[in-house]
């Protein structure tokens, strides 16, 4: 197919043609060309079908506010759905599909919709799908969720990748228009730091869309110009397809760089998007102004779009949206559309022009106080029907309706901060108000001063007050010659008409719509937007807003500014969620901590599971093992009987020294330290302020003002910024330090009766491990394989003699690789997370299990360890009357019974009782199966446990649909003396 | 946001952790006789106003000082931000010299 309405002219490649597809039809276009210019250039006017009535719809703008030209982009894991065509570059063999229309765009079944839109007006959510009540599930919601929304997404992983990246600069310009240029070279010329972003890939905004000159030539090649004399500034950073979506606190701009959307596929190590992170001191907003439509009936028919954007397409793109074409307008800027239009040799039906005092025109026929009523044809325009100043009608052929309702100010990135714009009268629309942020200044368009003159002059003014504020001075230049006329602007919002008018063409909303929230009194603004769900599409309303405005001000009887703008939010454009993701997906959503022995482990064959962070292996699987718990089951029985060896290097370790570490560790935990001997490890238990369990560990005392704290390894971080709070806000008075070491040490729990015979291989002879020299909690720093630092403790989370042996992290390799050779003789086997769990329930340990923020010490049974012979955080709370009730929580052992297994998260009832939250008594809390006992047992807490031992219980778990018997027994299932640890 | 840290310059909100208001820094005497009144309302009661608020944030991803920042809830406005440590210390010693709190 030839390119039927492609004109001479236009700033377009045609030594580059490219080929492309829209629903399957093959079609060229030109290097220059977005996806839009091509398919107008190639005569195609229907592009969509709308949300909710399925009507047909086309092309309305040549720029980022685009409601209608959405498609679904690329094919693939690359599919897109509702990319804008107005902002896709043509490249070589893209490949787009209309949205939301079965079987096909011309024959749409759904828009049987339109015919019954009497039933689907504002509010009909709210008032159709209420009844009857259970339907909402079964019925409408499946119907409403496949009905909704426009294009699909693949369902695949996205295959590319995306950044983020930090800027600084002096003066940030956003939008590389007539305003932001001169911006950009009054602020490069005096060498500011200046970061020049524009959401086009061709600098110069308006001016590639308009033919008047600037400074004695066209303004595009003035805009070229300007591009050409920044490019040579080192201190000026000119960003092209990069979106400014946001503003930010103190000077902080979100700006989005389209690296490769305009490329079949990123190239390679390339991301597709950035998102930037812009620190400026100073910014400038010149962001111009969006043109907006005037509402009459059947205003959305293909071929009926923005008066600019019809130049803008002649002008730029060479691309006529029909050889006919009509003008309507209220204000003096339509007529430059004929002008422009006429000049490309295209028959400008007629300027219908609203005000009774319109100017002449040299290239059409101008109806003075005349209105557009009506339009017809199929599937795009073919006549307009005009509402003559004395009362008859005209009607006129034509393919493409230029409408030109006034121009809107893109004040949006200055309500970011809830500043609200102001209405300005003479230009009929709402210009930034104060109170926008800090830092950020307007200029050109974007504030109102629509000229092109006007905009320069107020870009160079803008941008040396701005970096007056930073000290640095701009010298004034003089400015090229350009056109400054005004747009006489007459404000008409809407034709009276008895069809329905078309506000909101995303989202369907009618001028019916508003007055129907109206009359059902939804008449605040932002009460307007949600019901009739005007400006909630992915355009934020920017060609519909202020109209639905005007019209319910009109109900109202208000004026505009009193009627008001909703807020507007970021992304000031439609956002990928890809590019707010950045490389954080998947496996690189967080960083993977891998303990000292990993790669050992890997050697191993083990499975690992996620703790956090880190990577730990969860079980050693042998050769003959199919099932995890075979696994599990050896590597407890085997650590019971001779001797098991795991990492715990995760375990959060904090060092503290100074002369007041004795008394900061004794304030920290609720039980006493401050008598702990040097060469000595205790069990330390930390409360919040409010008396909850915060954490425990075990504390070694390494010196007299040398302690080193081990953390559970969940809360190793929030525990280090808690001490470091008490250390700096509630005892500045101690003389203290502390750093995390749990980076610098690799630490290896050897548990088992045989665990000393291993060590005392390693461990150099000059240290006694003996019993009576080293006995249980005791600590201190040794040598290890002839010379290498390390410390030994002591203390076991197994029940069993055990010891943890810590060396620098370096050596951890080495170490476990000689553990196991020392542990051959005896068997040593490794064990995971999943036997160190098995173990520390036999023995009746808790963990984050059961510290879960509403636990105290008393509901362990621990309350003896709340000193109140001194200060220490939680104390005090931690007596408060609820929390001592003699019917607390108190954690107890739980042994199945009949076969029935223990499970975690059961809720536990008293046999008899009604399962009902009343009769709630208590919960499991850990579970697992014990090959000691060869018995499913957990921990878990229940009212007056301590009281109820031998008591049988229900344990009722709704959600897996389970339910047990347990018996309540001793938390403590092996060894409750300790005789094995002391052994 | 940009908080000004008193030793390394304006820095990003992200480096830091919020924990909230720096009445925090002020916990009560424990042999007072009123202290379990007094940690109640230490540890539950605060002011949440709009507009100037005395918060406290820890520099995780920075030098791990905790600071004050004065605030205004309201528009974001940083007024000022001071190490803790030098608060806590000066309030401590100001409270000593006049005969140590209740």
């Amino acid at each position: 197919m030839t390119q039927v309405n492609r004109l001479d002219g236009g700033l377009i490649d045609r030594n580059t043609p490219l080929s492309f597809s829209f629903d399957g039809r093959q079609l060229t276009g030109y290097a220059g060309d977005t996806l839009a210019s091509a398919l107008v250039a190639n005569g195609i006017r229907l592009v969509g079908r709308s949300f909710k009535y399925h009507r047909p719809r086309g092309i309305i703008s040549a720029g980022s506010e685009e409601p209608n030209g959405l498609v679904e982009l690329r094919s693939g894991a690359r599919r897109e759905p509702n990319s804008r065509v107005t902002m896709t570059e043509l490249f070589d063999g893209l490949d787009a599909r209309s949205q939301n229309r079965w079987p096909s765009l011309g024959f749409d079944l759904m828009s049987v919709n339109d015919r019954l839109s009497s039933f689907l007006g504002a509010g009909f959510y709210y008032k159709t799908f209420m009844w009857p009540k259970k339907f909402w599930e079964l019925v409408y919601e499946p119907i409403i969720r496949r009905a909704a929304g426009l294009g699909a997404l693949s369902g695949e992983d996205d295959p590319d990748v995306y950044d983020r990246g930090y800027r600084h600069c002096d003066l940030l310009i956003i939008g590389a228009g007539p305003a932001g240029l001169m911006a950009a070279l009054t602020a490069g010329r005096a060498g500011a730091e200046v970061i020049l972003v524009d959401e086009d890939f061709r600098a110069g905004g308006r001016l590639t869309l308009e033919t008047h000159d600037v400074g004695g030539m066209a303004g595009c090649d003035w805009a070229d110009s300007a591009i050409a004399e920044l490019s040579t500034m080192d201190n000026v950073r000119i960003m092209p397809r990069s979106t400014a979506i946001g503003v930010f606190d103190h000077g902080i701009y979100s700006v989005v760089e389209r690296v490769a959307d305009h490329l079949a596929v990123p190239q390679p190590g390339k991301p597709r998007q950035i998102l930037w992170r812009v620190y400026a001191k100073r910014a400038l907003l010149c962001a111009g102004a969006t043109e907006r439509l005037i509402a009459f009936d059947n205003n959305d028919r293909p071929g009926i779009m923005q008066a600019g954007a019809v130049r803008g397409f002649v002008n730029r793109y060479a691309a006529a949206p029909a050889e006919r074409i009509a003008i309507f307008t209220n204000n003096d800027d339509g007529h430059r559309t004929a002008v422009d239009l006429a000049a490309a040799g295209i028959d400008v039906t007629a300027i219908i022009d609203s005000r009774d005092e319109a100017p002449a025109s040299d290239v059409a026929e101008v109806l003075r106080g005349s209105v557009v009523s009506n339009s017809s044809g199929r599937l795009g325009l073919g006549h307009v029907t005009v509402r003559m100043a004395g009362g008859g009608h005209r009607h006129l052929d034509c393919g493409a309706l230029a409408v030109s309702g006034g121009w809107n100010p893109n004040v949006h990135l200055t309500c970011h901060h809830r500043g609200r714009p102001v209405w300005q009268d003479d230009i009929a629309a709402f210009v930034p108000g104060d109170g926008g942020p800090a830092g950020l200044a307007v200029a050109g368009a974007a504030r109102g001063i629509f000229s092109t003159a006007g905009a320069l002059a107020d870009g160079q003014a803008q941008a040396i007050a701005q970096l007056a504020e930073i000290g640095i001075t701009a010298a004034a230049s003089k400015m090229p010659e350009a056109e400054s006329d005004d747009i006489n602007i007459t404000p008409m919002w809407h034709v009276g008409g008895t069809k329905r008018a078309w506000l909101d063409q995303q989202n369907d909303v009618t001028v019916k719509d508003i007055r129907q929230a109206h009359q059902e009194n939804f008449r605040s603004v932002e009460h307007l937007k949600r019901y009739t769900t005007l400006g909630m599409a992915g355009d934020q309303g920017r060609t519909s807003n202020v109209l639905g405005l005007s019209i319910m001000a009109e109900l109202t009887g208000k004026t505009i500014q009193e009627t008001g703008t909703t807020i507007y939010r970021p992304p000031y454009t439609p956002t990928p969620i890809g590019v707010f993701a950045g490389r954080s997906t998947g496996a690189d959503f967080r960083p993977t901590r891998l303990p000292p022995s990993h790669h050992w482990a890997v050697e191993q064959g083990a499975v690992f599971v996620e703790a956090g962070a880190w990577l730990r292996a969860q079980w050693y699987p042998r050769e003959g093992e199919t099932k995890w718990r075979q696994s599990v089951d050896r590597e407890v029985l085997a650590t019971r009987q001779s001797v098991g060896v795991c990492d715990v290097s995760t375990l959060g370790k904090i060092d503290i020294q100074g002369r007041g570490a004795a008394e900061f560790v004794n304030f920290v935990y609720s039980n006493g330290f401050a008598t702990l001997p040097v060469g000595k490890t205790r069990y330390g238990l930390m409360l919040r302020e409010d008396g909850m369990v915060m954490d425990d560990g075990t504390t070694a005392r390494l010196g007299e003002d040398h302690f080193l704290m081990t953390t559970t390894t969940a809360n190793a971080g929030g525990v280090y910024r808690h001490l470091e709070f008490v250390r700096q806000c509630l005892r500045p008075d101690l003389d203290v330090q502390l750093i995390s070491a749990t980076d610098s040490w690799a630490q290896f729990a050897v548990a088992g009766p045989n665990s000393r015979a291993v060590l005392q291989q390693l461990v150099d002879p000059q240290h006694d491990i003996s019993n009576e020299a080293f006995p249980f909690m005791a600590c201190g720093n040794i040598t290890v394989c002839g010379g290498l630092p390390a410390r030994l403790f002591r203390i076991s989370f197994s029940g069993e003699l055990a010891y943890e042996i810590a060396v620098p992290a370096r050596y951890g390799d080495a170490m476990i690789r000689a553990l196991m050779t020392a542990g051959e003789p005896y068997d040593i086997t490794p064990y995971g997370t999943e036997a160190l769990g098995v173990m520390r329930i036999e023995k009746g340990h808790v963990t984050g299990n059961e510290l879960n923020g509403t636990i105290t010490a008393r509901n362990l049974g621990m309350e003896k360890m709340v000193s109140k012979k001194k200060d220490s955080i939680g104390a005090i709370l931690s007596g408060r009357e609820a929390l001592v009730a003699e019917d607390g929580l108190c954690l107890v052992g739980l042994q199945a019974l009949n076969g029935t297994d223990v499970t975690a998260g059961s809720h536990l009832f008293a046999v008899g009782t009604p399962v009902d939250a009343k009769h709630d008594q208590g919960y499991v809390t850990s579970a697992a199966y014990s090959p000691h006992l060869e018995a499913s047992i957990g921990l878990g807490f229940i009212t007056n446990g301590a009281a109820r031992h031998g008591e049988i219980v229900r344990a009722m778990n709704p959600l897996q649909g389970r339910s047990a018997e347990l018996k309540i027994v001793s938390p403590h299932f092996i060894d409750p003396e300790g005789d094995r640890l002391r052994a | 946001m940009i908080i000004p840290h008193p030793l390394l310059g304006p820095r990003d909100s992200q480096e830091f952790v919020y924990l909230g208001d720096a009445s925090l820094i002020n916990r009560p005497d424990w042999q007072a006789g009123d202290a379990a009144d007094s940690f109640y309302e230490y540890q539950y009661l605060r002011d949440n106003p709009a507009g100037t608020h005395r918060e406290l944030w820890y520099h995780e991803m920075g030098d791990r000082s905790w600071l004050i920042v004065t605030r205004n809830t309201v528009t974001h406005e940083i007024i000022s931000a001071e190490l803790a440590n030098r608060q806590t210390a000066a309030a401590k010693t100001k409270s000593s010299r006049a005969g140590g709190r209740k």
